[in-house]
């Protein structure tokens, strides 16, 4: 572990205020989840009583534009368990963003369902219920690091007390203690985006939504934090909706890859992908995982024929 | 300033021209230097013609060197050459006391107060409009065309309009001036913080909203400091048009005092030497109220951490 987790994220610390729920689901969580969706009917699991993070039915958002209809998304179901990692990938406008930003209440969807967290996405959004990782940084520059951490908390009325010792946290969760009172035009991109990753975990949403978050990024930063966020999911059992163009990242992360396709955006395939929780970077020469990723691969290219 | 004062101490056996000093200002010396020039040359050709009269009135055989001294002391010359401004210029201002109707302190201290004031009253109304058309579309449509109407107006119609009106309703002296100044100045306000408060990145714009930030926060702690820079480059232009709205206020309401007064009375009688003095005035006022602008946007700018 190149940059090592920090101590603050211990389970058994008492500093770390995990909601016990999560504590005890997620050993369980990473089994089994319904996943389904209208274009390939499967039906993994029908018999646990999981809760669900994220329930997609049936949901279509076409945008009007200037030169005519985009169907960004097309009757597509999806259902997450609490605990998953989910990754999402395709070709560009296959509608992954549109996802996620359907599922933030960011877009309002054409038409169908959606529950987050067993509530609707607007209420979902206004509880503060997830933390949304976008493809750039999105710092603010005039605020210094901790003070970028803070804002979220500023905003949802945390004491400062609490603030100060939030900061410092998840800070340390993301190894930048000591970055506190420097600017963001003073950090690498790969730090940035760490910053950007704690600020979205700050307030402990269960709930994490990211965007090609390293999409910017070099290879060897990228496999560095993908080792990091892994840790820090199979350490804080949150659920994560992760879009990513890299066939490796997905596999390397996930409990399920969605792939996707585009025009009209739908999802063409659903694949289990159980690892075990503290993999490391080599299982990557594995079989099993070049498998999957073979899995991926096709799937990948079958949607592309289906459009040229 | 560390920079160049260690500069100074290693260039000590360096040439005259390496010098961080000589760099910095030699080019804005040349150009002064080159105006002074030129202004000699125009302040000869222009008074030549009055000199040669006076001397062939007053029929006194005169030289060529006689002929051109004369065009550079003339009591009322066409154009005063540059030392009879300046001597001008130093006698009016340290020749009597502060308060005396003659000392050019005195006239701009009332031409300052009205500009200061009228300035104030402008950045308020610029800033409060700016709100009003970036938080409704509806408003945007109604207020923007009077607002860039109202700038169509030519000030010196409207200034004498002003005074009378305000007169009659018992507004007399500094504020029919300061609101003259704050009409002319309101609108560079008003174009640069509607620009300002619209500057973030959509993606700052939708964090806040997964936070579920209120307007009054998006406000706050992202459309106030985007709009920053805009804002000091507005009022960077804002405060001299306020100084000339000030000025121009003073010329058709026969004022008593202020630099406008005292160009209106050189104006009068002839008093070249005098309308220019004050004009230098009016420069020095100018430049030392930009300045003043300047100095505070560069601590807020250290403030917020911009990378200089
Ligand atoms: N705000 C929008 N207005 C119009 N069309 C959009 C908008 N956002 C996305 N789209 C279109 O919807 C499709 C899906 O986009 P997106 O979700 O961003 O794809 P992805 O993230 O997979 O690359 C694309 O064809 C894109 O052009
Ligand atoms: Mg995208």
């Amino acid at each position: 572990m190149a940059l090592g987790m920090p101590k603050a994220l211990k389970l058994d610390d008492p500093d770390v205020t995990l909601p016990r729920d999560v504590r005890e689901s997620f050993v369980a969580s990473s089994e089994l989840v319904g996943m389904n969706n209208t274009a390939d009917a499967r039906i993994e699991s029908t018999a646990s009583p999981q809760r669900l993070a994220v329930d997609v039915r049936d949901v279509s958002l076409t945008f009007e534009t200037a030169d005519g209809k985009v169907d960004a998304l097309s009757n597509v179901s999806l259902q997450i368990a609490d605990g998953e990692f989910v990754s999402f990938i395709g070709p560009s406008g296959c509608g992954k963003t549109t996802m996620l930003r359907v599922i933030a209440d960011l877009q309002q969807p054409t038409s169908g369902t959606l529950l987050v967290n067993g509530m609707s996405a607007e209420q979902a959004r206004l509880e503060r219920r997830y933390g949304y990782v976008f493809q750039a940084p999105a710092l603010f520059p005039w605020r210094t690091i901790e003070k970028n951490l803070k804002l979220p908390l500023e905003i949802m009325g945390f004491s400062d007390s609490e603030q100060k010792l939030r900061a410092a946290r998840y800070l340390a969760l993301v190894n930048l203690t000591g970055f506190e009172r420097k600017f963001p035009w003073q950090l690498s991109g790969g730090m940035q985006q760490r910053v950007s990753i704690a600020r979205a975990l700050s307030f402990d949403p269960a709930l994490l939504l990211m965007d090609e978050p390293f999409g910017a990024l070099d290879e060897i930063v990228r496999d560095h934090l993908n080792e990091q966020l892994l840790q820090l999911w199979d350490k804080t059992g949150k659920t994560v909706l992760f879009v990513t163009h890299s066939i490796p990242e997905a596999v390397f992360l996930s409990t399920k890859i969605v792939v996707m396709s585009p025009r009209p955006g739908r999802i063409i395939d659903i694949i289990d992908c159980n690892f075990p929780r503290d993999r490391t970077l080599e299982i990557r020469e594995t079989p099993e995982f070049l498998k999957i990723a073979q899995r991926v691969r096709v799937g990948l290219r079958a949607g592309h024929s289906y459009d040229e | 300033m560390t920079n160049s004062a260690l500069a100074l101490s290693a260039s000590g056996g360096g040439t005259l021209r390496q010098h961080p000093l000589f760099v910095r200002y030699a080019p804005i010396a040349t150009i002064v230097l080159a105006l002074i020039v030129i202004w000699y040359i125009a302040a000869v050709l222009m008074n030549l013609s009055l000199v040669r009269d006076g001397f062939e009135r007053e029929e006194t055989p005169y030289t060529v060197s006689e002929l051109i001294e004369g065009t550079m002391s003339a009591e009322r010359p066409l154009l005063p050459a540059p030392h009879q401004v300046i001597s001008a210029f130093v006698d009016s201002v340290f020749g009597y006391a502060p308060t005396a109707p003659r000392s050019l302190v005195y006239h701009s201290a009332v031409t300052l107060s009205a500009t200061l004031l009228g300035f104030l009253l402008g950045a308020l109304l610029g800033i409060g409009l700016a709100l009003m058309i970036v938080h409704s579309r509806v408003l945007e449509k109604s207020l923007l065309p009077w607002i860039i109407c109202s700038q169509m107006v030519p000030i010196l119609a409207l200034a004498p309009i002003f005074v009378v009106v305000l007169g009659a309703i018992g507004l007399q002296g500094l504020l029919p001036k300061s609101i003259i100044s704050a009409y002319l100045c309101f609108f560079p306000i008003t174009i640069g913080m509607v620009k300002g408060f619209t500057a973030p990145d959509p993606m700052q714009l939708d964090l806040m909203r997964t936070w579920s930030a209120t307007p009054r926060q998006v406000l706050s702690k992202l459309r106030w400091p985007s709009a920053v820079p805009f804002l000091f480059a507005s009022l960077k232009v804002a405060i001299t048009i306020s100084l000339i709205g000030a000025i121009v206020a003073e010329l058709p309401t026969g004022a008593e005092a202020g630099i406008g007064a005292r160009l209106l009375a050189g104006s009068y009688y002839g008093q070249t030497i005098q309308i220019w003095a004050a004009l230098l005035a009016a420069a020095v006022l100018a430049s030392g109220l930009i300045g003043l602008v300047d100095l505070t946007e560069r601590g807020v700018a250290r403030q917020m951490g911009t990378r200089s």
